[in-house]
């Protein structure tokens, strides 16, 4: 189900103080988040944010196309390196299969 | 046979559903296009006056997405989220579910036919 529009979309308060006062100055430094929720609104539009995937900030640069996505569909959380082999798996003698 | 957008013909069938055997037009647009126009949904699509055709050939026209233009339109929908690096490009760019589904089985739309992987336990083994 989507979000009542009459809430309007979900921007981090926080987040949005912070754009704020970068835009005021002409260097924009990135800006560290962990509000991946956050919806990316036309304001952050040439911020550069760190956004936190649970272990370290990916760095995400606005464009115009992002505006309405949030901040976490940038960021994954996820890392898959391919599924194990026999061989990799008898070496690790009964070892987990890897996240 | 009428001819609207193109190619399509829909044939002696009713008009509200031989209207649907065009690409981007439903059950739902169809029933709309007949009720907007004023035109009988359930004469045979043979049945249609010119004139008919005209009308309906003009509102798909302005009011409804349809064959290729639409097929561009989601085209080109799909490769603005493999531009933006967001996690439904991945998704798409992987041919993996892009909502959210479960892959560990079925998915198999998205998938394509199974794979065999040599070694590896079945659900039935377990």
């Amino acid at each position: 189900m989507s979000r009542s529009l009459k809430k309007g979309p979900f921007v981090d308060p926080n987040v949005l103080k912070l754009v704020k006062k970068m835009s005021g100055r002409g260097n924009r430094e990135p800006l560290k988040t962990w509000s991946r929720s956050c919806t990316i609104i036309p304001d952050f539009v040439g911020q550069t944010f760190m956004v936190h995937n649970g272990k370290a900030f990916t760095k995400v640069f606005v464009t115009e196309d992002m505006v309405g996505h949030k901040l976490g569909e940038f960021a994954p959380t996820r890392v898959f390196r391919g599924h194990t082999n026999k061989k990799e798996e008898a070496k690790k003698t009964g070892g987990a299969p890897p996240a | 046979m009428p001819r609207l957008v193109g190619v399509d013909i829909p044939n002696d069938k009713r008009l509200v559903i031989s209207l649907t055997y065009i690409y981007g037009v439903g059950d739902h647009t169809a029933a709309r296009i007949c009720r907007e126009l004023n035109i009988d949904p359930n004469m045979r699509a043979k049945d249609i006056t010119e004139e008919e055709v005209a009308r309906i050939a003009g509102f798909l026209d302005r009011q409804v997405p349809t064959e290729g233009g639409l097929r561009r339109k989601i085209a080109m929908d799909i490769q603005r989220l493999k531009e933006i690096g967001c996690y439904r490009g991945s998704r798409h760019r992987r041919s993996l579910p892009v909502r959210g589904q479960r892959t560990r089985t079925n998915a198999r739309t998205r998938k394509g036919p199974k794979k065999t992987v040599a070694g590896k336990k079945s659900v039935k083994a377990k």
